[in-house]
């Protein structure tokens, strides 16, 4: 374990991280929040979400925190009019993007991107939703995959690859028209590798992969790579 | 001094929001102290009054009198409040949008397959339009209260705040869905 010798300032508050550690954990150690989607702990960080971007003294650009390693006298903020706008942005955007109906959603109260909209007060979406329909694959005997609430996070292609290490789940096509594939693109009960751990359903952020008859708030389990992570470690 | 007038309107939604109004309970006749509701599916006023100083409109656009009565009410009225989640985003009315010819198919679903005998296409009715729409598609809306429904609490305090000219903020109170 390496010594937490890297001083920065996070919103003016001088903290001390590990050389190894990246923006988002030396915030979070410090109770300072940022807010992540396609980041859960135990998994690769790739930035994909946009969220948790922050703005580092020196560089015009936003700094996705979940990939950014920390440096020495690097003085970051996270939390600004021009972050918060991009913030609030991206949410809308997600909630534009597919059918995202809370009140016959499974993940209703456990969602976190509904969380997210309440947290940000994105109360409305000014742009027109898409209305695209994506056909649901109810196959599989206990999961359901619903594209049409998928925000592409990837959660669940990571976990199934780095956690259960059998990759049954990847993305099909480019932008907006991408989605979850299984296998080589087949229908779920037809998959000879998934192996129905369930840890897909467990780290989905929204209801788009879940236990069939049962609330997400039952199934859910953030927490689940980065457990396992901490054992293996052992 | 003189009363506010508010008035509720009821498009394509289940009333919920209306329900979750009433829910205000007690807190209804301290309101009735403030404001005089002029118009609303629990006043027996048929026509939309002139001069409304705030509009809660529940339910998304969905037929082509709902398009018309919401410009009317935007015309007559200070305040609109898309009022819970069909008006904020379309929420179930919408759903059909994510259908190719989303008219005749629901119509077909709820009219024929799904019925036993007198298969038909109402006839007497407002014609649907092609997509359900929110209220802010279709006109300008002053504040978003979403929600399904939003709760009794929420609107009170809602209305509290633009009753004392306040700007209500929303951020980490409400909840879609």
């Amino acid at each position: 374990m390496s010594e937490r010798t890297v001083k920065l300032v996070i919103d003016g508050r001088e903290v001390f991280a590990k050389p190894t550690d990246t923006i988002l954990k030396a915030a979070k150690d410090n109770g300072i929040y940022i807010p992540t989607l396609c980041y859960l702990e135990g998994l690769t960080a790739y930035g994909g979400c946009r969220l948790c971007v922050v703005e580092v003294k020196g560089n015009p650009k936003l700094m996705t925190s979940c990939t950014t390693p920390v440096s020495n006298n690097m003085e970051v903020i996270t939390n600004s009019p021009r972050l918060n706008k991009y913030r609030k942005q991206i949410i809308e955007l997600l909630l534009a993007e597919r059918t995202h109906t809370c009140s016959v959603c499974v993940a209703n109260g456990s969602c976190e991107l509904q969380e997210l909209a309440t947290r940000f007060g994105v109360d409305h979406t000014s742009v027109s939703r898409n209305w695209k329909r994506f056909e649901i694959d109810m196959t599989h005997e206990r999961f359901v995959l619903d594209h049409n609430r998928c925000i592409l996070c990837t959660r669940c292609i990571r976990v199934c690859d780095e956690i259960e290490g059998v990759h049954v789940l990847d993305v099909k096509r480019r932008g907006k028209d991408s989605s979850i594939v299984i296998d080589l693109d087949e229908p779920w009960a037809a998959s000879y590798s998934c192996t129905s751990c369930g840890k897909c359903s467990a780290v989905c952020p929204v209801g788009a992969i879940y236990v069939k008859l049962k609330p997400l708030s039952e199934t859910k389990k953030k927490e689940l790579p980065e457990f396992v992570v901490e054992r293996r470690r052992r | 001094m003189a009363k506010v007038k508010v008035a509720t309107v009821w498009l394509s939604g289940c009333s919920g929001c209306h329900m979750s109004f009433l829910d205000q309970d007690e807190k209804i006749i301290e309101l009735a102290e403030k404001i005089e509701l002029v118009y609303s599916p629990i006043v027996d006023i048929k026509d939309f009054p002139e001069n409304v100083d705030i509009t809660f409109v529940e339910g998304a656009v969905a037929n082509e009198e709902q398009l018309h009565q919401l410009k009317t009410i935007r015309e007559r009225t200070k305040l609109l409040i898309a009022f819970g989640d069909c008006a904020v985003t379309g929420n179930v009315v919408a759903l059909r949008n994510m259908f190719q010819d989303s008219v005749k198919e629901v119509l077909e679903r709820a009219y024929v397959e799904n019925v036993d005998h007198s298969k038909q296409y109402p006839t007497q009715v407002p014609k649907l339009l092609e997509n359900a729409h929110p209220l802010h598609e279709v006109v300008k809306v002053d504040f978003y209260l979403p929600g399904c429904p939003p709760s009794a609490e929420l609107i009170n305090y809602v209305l509290n705040e633009i009753l004392d000219g306040r700007k209500p903020s929303l951020e980490g109170r409400f909840k879609f869905g």
